[in-house]
């Protein structure tokens, strides 16, 4: 599975975001989701894909697409995808 | 005080509990009179492992896949309840003032599921994988706050905590606040959704609880020679209150009014009820004097009849010590467990149904009622009687009283 598909499962599964809504582009308020939905996020993501997450680095992203290239900063792709 | 300045009007009933969610089945179920405990599987290892639940409560379904994530059970139980009672009352929050709306809601125990599944998080993973969502889900007052977000209820905005009577303080708190003048509608009731093997656990150790595990649907036997505890349940209970006058001017149904409210201490015990019944007796008598009545005038109590060995006994002496032998006792938590912080909302609900409709429900699970209970508590069907005045009893451990007398329309 992709780190997209992945992140989606995460909003989805622990964030009760609609599968419909999600996309690269989709920003997290789009898919109202404000600044402690984001920590929760940053948390699921942690566990998924074993990697630390700042709380600046949570703060920061803005679309799902930028939560990917976070991850893929962090070694996380290219051994998983 | 005129009865103008007085009376509350009950224009809206909305209701989530054991029996049905919704006013209709929830009505239809405790007028059956049919016990609704069951064995609950999240319960299992606990030593009580039944309680009563909100039968097919899908709250993805009831109010969408984030509210059912990021909202703890009792506040989407009371969501449910509110949108009914504000629906029932021909309210709209699009239209409404809502800087004249409150909202004053009773629970007891806040967001126990949470708090438990957060615990054990930090002690799995560490106190840095602790959800910021927490502290928003757990907190006991959120659930006033979310009515005031979903609804636009920009008013006074409180939760009240008196354990087992939390609901039927609110409802006494909401009709002060309207006969201050502090708002013109306010949304009141209680709820609860602590059925958490921790909380449960602790009720199972202080000796509150019903053992019947073999047979959980008798398990709650208010009155009855058998009885030997109560049993937790989930629900929540919402009415919509107004000035009569308010009421009257829009043309709303009133169902019924809230005429009296009095509120007490014991002062005696943490847990166990003043056996002399001092406290409870002057809540009744505050609550009476208050809607401008002498005692005679109640004819029907909706009791607080837990189904615990001490409760029912002194809580039936009180009642006849106070109005006399001649009313009509029932409790509902027969049917629908004891739902704690929103027992006394529900319970407030059935009654303003009773008076509204000449219908006492059945005590369920009553076979032999004991020697020492000797009142009238109705038992197997319901009962048919025209009730222009009844009184609704709730008891909460810490020995916090509050009664309402609730009155024909």
């Amino acid at each position: 599975m992709s780190t997209y598909d992945r992140i989606s499962t995460i909003l989805v599964d622990r964030l009760g975001v609609a599968q419909d809504d999600i996309s690269p582009e989709a920003t997290f308020e789009e898919l109202d989701l404000d600044s402690l939905d984001l920590v929760e996020f940053a948390l699921g993501a942690e566990e998924e894909f074993g990697v630390r997450i700042g709380d600046e680095e949570a703060e920061g992203l803005r679309t799902v697409g930028d939560a990917v290239a976070l991850l893929e900063t962090k070694g996380v792709g290219a051994a998983t995808a | 005080m005129t009865a103008a300045q007085r009376d509350v009007a009950v224009t809206g009933l909305g209701l989530v509990t054991p029996a049905g969610i919704g006013v209709d089945a929830s009505w239809a179920g405790v007028l059956a009179g049919t016990g609704t405990a069951a064995t609950d599987p999240s319960l299992d290892g606990v030593p009580v492992d039944m309680s009563c639940r909100v039968p097919g409560f899908d709250a993805e379904q009831l109010l969408g896949r984030k509210a059912s994530r990021r909202l703890d059970r009792f506040v989407q139980l009371a969501l449910v309840a509110a949108a009914e009672a504000v629906t029932d009352a021909g309210l709209d929050p699009a239209t409404w003032d809502g800087a004249r709306v409150g909202v004053v809601m009773g629970c007891g125990m806040g967001g126990a599921a949470t708090w438990e599944q957060q615990h054990a998080r930090m002690l799995d993973s560490g106190p840095t994988k602790v959800s910021p969502l927490l502290i928003p889900m757990l907190v006991p007052n959120m659930v006033a706050g979310h009515l005031a977000i979903e609804l636009g209820a920009l008013g006074p905005n409180l939760v009240t905590a008196t354990a087992c009577a939390s609901g039927a303080t609110a409802i006494g708190v909401a009709r002060d606040l309207l006969r201050a003048g502090a708002a013109d509608v306010v949304l009141t009731g209680g709820t609860e959704a602590g059925l958490t093997p921790l909380s449960i656990a602790g009720f199972a150790q202080m000796g509150a609880l019903s053992r019947r595990t073999s047979d959980p649907p008798s398990a709650s036997r208010p009155f009855d020679a058998d009885r030997d505890g109560f049993v937790a349940a989930e629900a929540a209970g919402v009415l919509v209150l107004e000035r009569d006058a308010d009421a009257t001017a829009r043309g709303a149904r009133v169902r019924a009014r809230v005429s009296g409210y009095g509120a007490s201490a014991d002062a005696h015990h943490i847990t166990a009820p003043d056996p002399d019944g001092a406290g409870a007796a002057r809540a009744m008598r505050t609550a009476i004097a208050d809607a401008g009545l002498a005692p005679d005038d109640i004819v029907h109590v909706n009791a607080h009849g837990t189904s615990t060995p001490l409760n029912d006994v002194a809580e039936a002496r009180t009642v006849r010590a106070v109005v006399g032998d001649e009313v009509s006792i029932t409790s509902t938590k027969g049917v629908t467990g004891h739902a704690l912080g929103a027992a006394g909302a529900i319970e407030a609900a059935f009654t303003v149904l009773t008076v509204e409709h000449g219908l006492v429900p059945p005590t369920a699970n009553l076979d032999s009622c004991d020697p020492e209970v000797d009142v009238d508590v109705v038992a197997k069907a319901p009962r048919e009687q025209a009730v222009p005045a009844a009184m609704s009893n709730s008891f909460g451990f810490g020995g916090q009283n509050a009664v309402l007398v609730v009155t024909a329309a």
